[in-house]
């Protein structure tokens, strides 16, 4: 981030509150994955509500964290790093809001398994761990936001690797359970979906943050090799 | 652009190296070494003062009125250095033209306007005049609204006209390069927008420089841009890498409205 102030203070205290915007927004979907989990953890049905409840209000931020975008485009014409920030964050706004939907669904999925109560889902560990490492990737692109530190950018990338392969491993023991038991098809079904919306999640905090290192170095990362991001994040 | 942008690699119409400029004792350039290409254009940016309307000038030397102010380095065009003395002024102002902030057409008529110019370079007949000066105000985007009045006097035409009226005379002697010093600095959005669509129908054939203190206007106009500041090219490349992302912090400071 440049570290001088505008010409004018209104124009800095507009993106300050942008970017603080964006945060909150942030904060509101990792919690809302956070109590996803643990609604398919432990089927409490308030916290499937909860995180059902929240979606509304997710959508708000999108709508008027995007309309301020536009705003400042209007009135400010901005450049550089300030360009390439309302880019990013027009961008990041989608990518949360699409976490959130990916929550509400896991919320939903949970809820029915529970509901219908036949396979245990207690036994799917693997949920609550590859959802842990899902909402610490989405906590690390947000601090990288907030910090606009590339370096840090570059592991939440990183670690999206990790999370597809651990959704490879989850699909791999879920075929083991439906070939064993048909019965437990329809919910290992639904236990898929969850895993998947996991994954996805992980994609989506990948693209916020090879938006920070598009914020913080100039360079368009998307669709390169991990190296040559990684370089570019540490140039 | 829905495509990436395969930038055609641009043909070196004049290499400006080590040009340094002094008014006086005041030195404005400082060893400023840039190219300018051809069938491009290139804008100059930065706040008063950093040299942007001196280096223009330099250009042409349009300097050469006054005794005390001078210029160093090389200035090649076609190989040959426009600051050496054997250059002449006349040609060198035919081949390198000039439009300046505000309008000044001649105090005579229309037609006489771009003829004037011409006259002064070309012997042509009665018709090839009439053909050139049409010309002239087609591609200045001039002809439709001078068409019926051209031996009215230029002064009578609007602001945003008697500009386009200047850029019809500049072009009508055939330049190689047109020097642009804030055209549009005393013209209404309407009469911008027409004289920046014309830079972008001008620059097929004539390499355009402008200098501008309107930094959108440079974004818009531009292929390359140069920030300048204090007499030195700060950094000089593609107008929307530099708008993107440029590379020195001077830069981003001053584009970004940080500039204190």
């Amino acid at each position: 981030m440049a570290s001088s102030e505008h010409l004018s203070k209104q124009y800095d205290s507009d993106l300050d509150a942008l970017r603080s915007r964006v945060l909150q927004m942030g904060g509101l979907v990792e919690a809302q994955i956070l109590t996803a989990v643990e609604g398919f953890s432990t089927g409490k049905r308030e916290l499937f509500d909860q995180v059902i409840d929240t979606e509304p209000r997710v959508n708000g931020y999108e709508v008027s964290i995007d309309t301020d975008c536009s705003h400042i485009i209007v009135r400010r014409q901005p450049a550089a790093t300030d360009l390439r920030m309302i880019m990013a964050i027009s961008k990041t706004v989608t990518d949360l809001e699409r976490i959130g939907d990916e929550a509400e669904k896991i919320a939903r999925m949970s809820k029915q398994i529970h509901e219908r109560d036949r396979l245990q889902p207690q036994r799917f560990g693997e949920i609550r761990h590859v959802g842990n490492i899902a909402v610490q990737m989405l906590r690390q692109a947000l601090d990288a936001f907030a910090r606009m530190d590339a370096t840090q950018a570059a592991q939440v990338v990183r670690e999206d690797v990790t999370i597809d392969d651990e959704f490879r491993a989850i699909v791999r023991q879920l075929v083991t359970f439906m070939m064993e038991d048909p019965r437990t098809i329809s919910s290992a079904l639904e236990i898929l979906w969850i895993a998947k919306a996991i994954e996805r999640i992980g994609d989506h905090a990948k693209n916020m943050a090879e938006n920070v290192i598009y914020i913080v170095k100039g360079t368009d990362v998307r669709h390169t090799r991990y190296e040559d991001l990684e370089r570019e994040a540490k140039s | 652009m829905t495509e990436p942008r395969i930038p055609a690699a641009p043909e070196v119409q004049l290499s400006i190296r080590g040009l340094s400029f002094y008014y006086g004792n005041y030195q404005a350039l400082k060893n400023i070494t840039m190219d300018v290409y051809k069938a491009r254009v290139t804008a100059f940016i930065g706040p008063s003062g950093c040299g942007k309307s001196t280096l223009l000038r330099a250009l042409n030397r349009m300097y050469a009125l006054y005794p005390e102010q001078r210029a160093e380095g090389k200035l090649l065009l076609d190989g040959k250095n426009l600051l050496d003395s054997d250059i002449d002024l006349n040609d060198l102002r035919a081949r390198i033209g000039m439009v300046f902030q505000k309008p000044t057409p001649f105090p005579m008529s229309i037609y006489e306007n771009i003829a004037f110019g011409v006259r002064l370079h070309e012997s042509l007949t009665r018709a090839q005049m009439d053909d050139r000066v049409e010309w002239a105000l087609r591609k200045a985007a001039l002809w439709d609204e001078a068409k019926d009045k051209l031996s009215q006097s230029g002064m009578s035409l609007s602001g945003g006209q008697q500009q386009r009226l200047c850029i019809a005379r500049g072009i009508a002697v055939h330049p190689e390069i047109l020097l642009l010093d804030e055209p549009t600095s005393a013209l209404d959005p309407i009469s911008t927008a027409k004289i920046e669509e014309l830079i972008h129908d001008l620059k097929q054939e004539f390499t355009i420089v402008i200098v501008t203190h309107n930094m959108q206007q440079a974004a818009r106009v531009s292929d390359y841009t140069a920030y300048m500041y204090l007499g030195e090219v700060i950094e000089f490349g593609d107008t929307d890498d530099l708008f993107i992302a440029p590379k020195n912090k001077q830069t981003e400071d001053y584009i970004t409205g940080r500039f204190g």
